[in-house]
């Protein structure tokens, strides 16, 4: 198993192991967290195949490169709005929940949700 | 997009991007008092640009392509404006003009009053939708394309919760999130395809491109990745509260405008980028999703006590419409045509952008005389106000598609194609969701006609200029028809109105709609005497109770999360069954 094997493994469970947090945990934090491990696999998958370069003579293919420094501020600015807004929800209602509220008559009625109002200006 | 039709353009191309962006920057250090001001200027000039490249495109007859810096591509980067693109960019100015006109007597400061942050905000998130949704028309490569969607998503969030209150952050924040997932999906696809391709530029990599299964996988992810984004059923579980919990300025925006940033992108990767990879097979699923999109969309917004989330429900209805017109870009032997589906699918999504701004606007207003949206209780409207429902009417009649307006153009285009291509399902789900828009057009009109009780509350007057934006808004899609009648399509599309034929259809048409209206909404429009027609309601309650709580259930977050993964793996084996 050569170095980049590795590197392209260790990619996948990153992003398996993000995409199971995303999925599983309820907590809006949790999720922001299971995106940027989502995204680090991905960033470090482009990494390896910036190597593909180096097949040419070259030390790496640079595209890949300046795509991934832009990757990685877009998704530094995701992660800052997203935790702004988290902190404002948990200022504004004291809870964090992510659930909707359901429609009128479904059963059976939660018991912890919040009841529906009109959210508007 | 073939090299003997490039035309180099000229700075227009980079200056559509630049001068909303520029816009923002004197805005932010004039402030709130002064914001208003420069976003109109912004949009006149933008819109302005977007003329002058539908006018260059239109007298060379070809793509239009600009090379940022000189450097072509792989190692650069180049803008390209092809028909849809500068279709989208002249229409989406003209939304972009009545939404701001609109906004300016929510927004604008006046003289004596305290500037506020939102006032500010507010225009700054217009402008730089503005732009994002400029760069994605005119991207020519799929990276910069993930930069556009970005500034889209960045930009709408904000407006969900543009007043502060608990709701609207909790569903800004669903939004964000749910995004960030649509958005890492198509970064990995787009990684993965320059792995296997060595460039992300669309005109390169259609040359390119060949079976195999990591284009497959990369295709699949990125279109499920935009479908989260565009909230396509059943990946919509962000929508519905984000659209009808904000301000109805921003409502308008994220409604019309920002969906039809990543559906865009969906257009250039099916029928650009790799069309022969995607395949018939996996354009049917997409074209199922909007076809069950259609259905829920519609029947749940007959089912709301709010006239907020009813449009934003039709939204969700209107947004499956988008997606018919991806099968039908194939023959009945399965080979990728074009035809006239690509047409038929901007045609539709301009003519939803006027219309559905239109009728977010006159919700807002009806929501700003009564204090409330409650549909109920909006008894009485259409006498006190009969310009704001008059706008909401025209806008659902666009939407039908039976009188001369783009829906309709789109429409008869894609029955055409469907014809052609022996995909006689396309045509009656077009038919039933004609029907399924009259309804719950028809359902709102019946309640806004109706005497108000003699002791309810008189209604706050609104500004007039509020109301005649929502209407010229909803005249556009008519407007549209006209121009691309008199422009690149034949006349002979458009049948006379008043013909016996045309205003039969349009009666059907609208006695459909309120017989589902009658069936499906949670208080009936109207007292009926027929026992047959009591036993609709009886029989179809149930069903629409039912659609709502398999709607509610796939809102949850892990089973919208799971969704986005089948969509995925589903995509991935229908591209692989047919390669």
């Amino acid at each position: 198993m050569n170095a980049i094997t590795v590197y392209g493994l260790t990619a996948a469970v990153l992003i398996g192991v993000g995409l199971y947090g995303f999925i599983v945990h309820p907590q809006p934090l949790r999720k922001i967290v299971a995106f940027n491990v989502v995204g680090s696999g991905v960033f470090l998958l482009f990494g390896v195949i910036a190597r593909r370069g180096a097949a040419a003579g070259f030390g790496g293919d640079p595209v890949p490169q300046a795509l991934l420094i832009t990757g990685i501020v877009v998704a530094f600015s995701a992660t800052a709005l997203a935790v702004t807004v988290l902190l404002r929800l948990q200022e504004e209602t004291g809870s964090t929940t992510l659930a909707s509220p359901p429609p009128p008559d479904f059963e059976p009625a939660p018991a912890t949700l919040p009841p529906a109002r009109n959210a508007d200006a | 997009m073939t090299a003997a039709s490039m035309v180099t353009g000229d700075w227009l191309l980079p200056a559509a991007i630049l001068v909303p962006f520029v816009g923002v920057l004197v805005a932010l250090p004039l402030g709130g008092r002064r914001a208003a001001w420069v976003a109109g200027i912004t949009i006149i000039t933008g819109g302005g640009i977007a003329a002058a490249i539908a006018r260059q495109w239109w007298s060379a007859q070809g793509t239009l392509t600009y090379l940022l810096g000189g450097w072509a591509p792989p190692l650069g980067i180049a803008l390209r404006a092809d028909g849809p693109a500068v279709a989208m960019m002249a229409g989406i100015a003209v939304v972009i003009a009545g939404i701001a006109v609109y906004a300016r007597a929510d927004f604008a400061v006046p003289a004596a009053a305290r500037e506020t942050r939102t006032s500010l905000v507010y225009w700054l998130l217009l402008l730089s939708i503005f732009g994002s949704l400029n760069l994605a028309f005119l991207s020519g490569d799929l990276f910069t394309l993930y930069i556009a969607l970005e500034l889209l998503t960045f930009s709408a969030v904000p407006l969900v919760c543009l007043d502060g209150k608990g709701e609207t952050l909790r569903a800004a924040l669903r939004y964000l999130v749910f995004a960030l997932a649509g958005s890492i999906f198509y970064l990995l696809g787009a990684v993965l395809l320059y792995g296997a391709f060595g460039t992300l530029d669309i005109a390169l990599l259609a040359a390119r491109m060949h079976p195999g299964s990591t284009p497959w996988v990369a295709l699949a992810m990125m279109t499920a990745g935009l479908l989260a984004k565009t909230a396509l059923f059943p990946l919509h579980l962000w929508l519905p509260p984000a659209h009808a919990g904000a301000p109805p300025a921003a409502s308008a925006i994220l409604s019309a405008l920002v969906v039809k940033g990543s559906w865009f992108i969906v257009i250039r990767l099916w029928f650009d980028a790799a069309p022969a990879l995607a395949g018939p097979a996996a354009a049917q699923f997409l074209g199922a999703l909007g076809a069950t999109a259609i259905v829920f969309g519609s029947v749940i917004a007959l089912r709301q006590e709010r006239l907020k989330l009813l449009v934003a429900y039709s939204t969700l209805a209107q947004i499956g419409y988008l997606f018919l017109m991806f099968p039908l870009g194939y023959d009945a032997a399965g080979t990728f045509v074009r035809g006239d589906a690509l047409d038929a699918g901007i045609l539709q999504a301009l003519s939803h952008a006027t219309a559905k701004a239109a009728m977010f606007m006159a919700a807002g207003l009806l929501y700003k005389a009564y204090g409330h949206d409650r549909l109920g209780e909006l008894t009485g409207a259409a006498r006190v106000m009969p310009v704001t429902v008059l706008a909401f009417v025209v806008g659902g009649l666009a939407l039908m598609g039976v009188l001369p307006s783009g829906a309709y153009l789109a429409k008869k285009l894609l029955q055409a194609s469907a014809a052609a291509s022996a995909q006689w399902w396309w045509d009656a789900v077009l038919t039933a969701g004609g029907f399924l828009t009259a309804s719950y057009v028809v359902l709102v009109t019946v309640r806004v006609l109706r005497r108000a009780a003699p002791d309810a509350a008189r209604p706050a007057a609104v500004p007039r200029s509020q109301e005649l934006a929502a209407l010229a808004l909803a005249l556009g899609s008519f407007a549209l028809a006209w121009i691309a009648v008199t422009g690149p399509l034949p006349a002979s599309l458009v049948k006379n109105p008043l013909a016996p034929g045309e205003l039969a259809t349009l009666a059907t048409t609208i006695l459909g709609g309120a017989l589902l209206a009658f069936a499906f909404a949670r208080e009936a429009p109207f007292a009926a005497g027929a026992g047959a027609v009591r036993a609709l309601r009886t029989v179809f309650t149930p069903v629409g109770r039912t659609l709502e709580a398999i709607d509610y259930t796939l809102r949850g977050w892990s089973v919208a999360g799971l969704a986005l993964l089948l969509v995925t793996l589903t995509f991935a084996l229908l591209m692989r069954m047919h390669g």
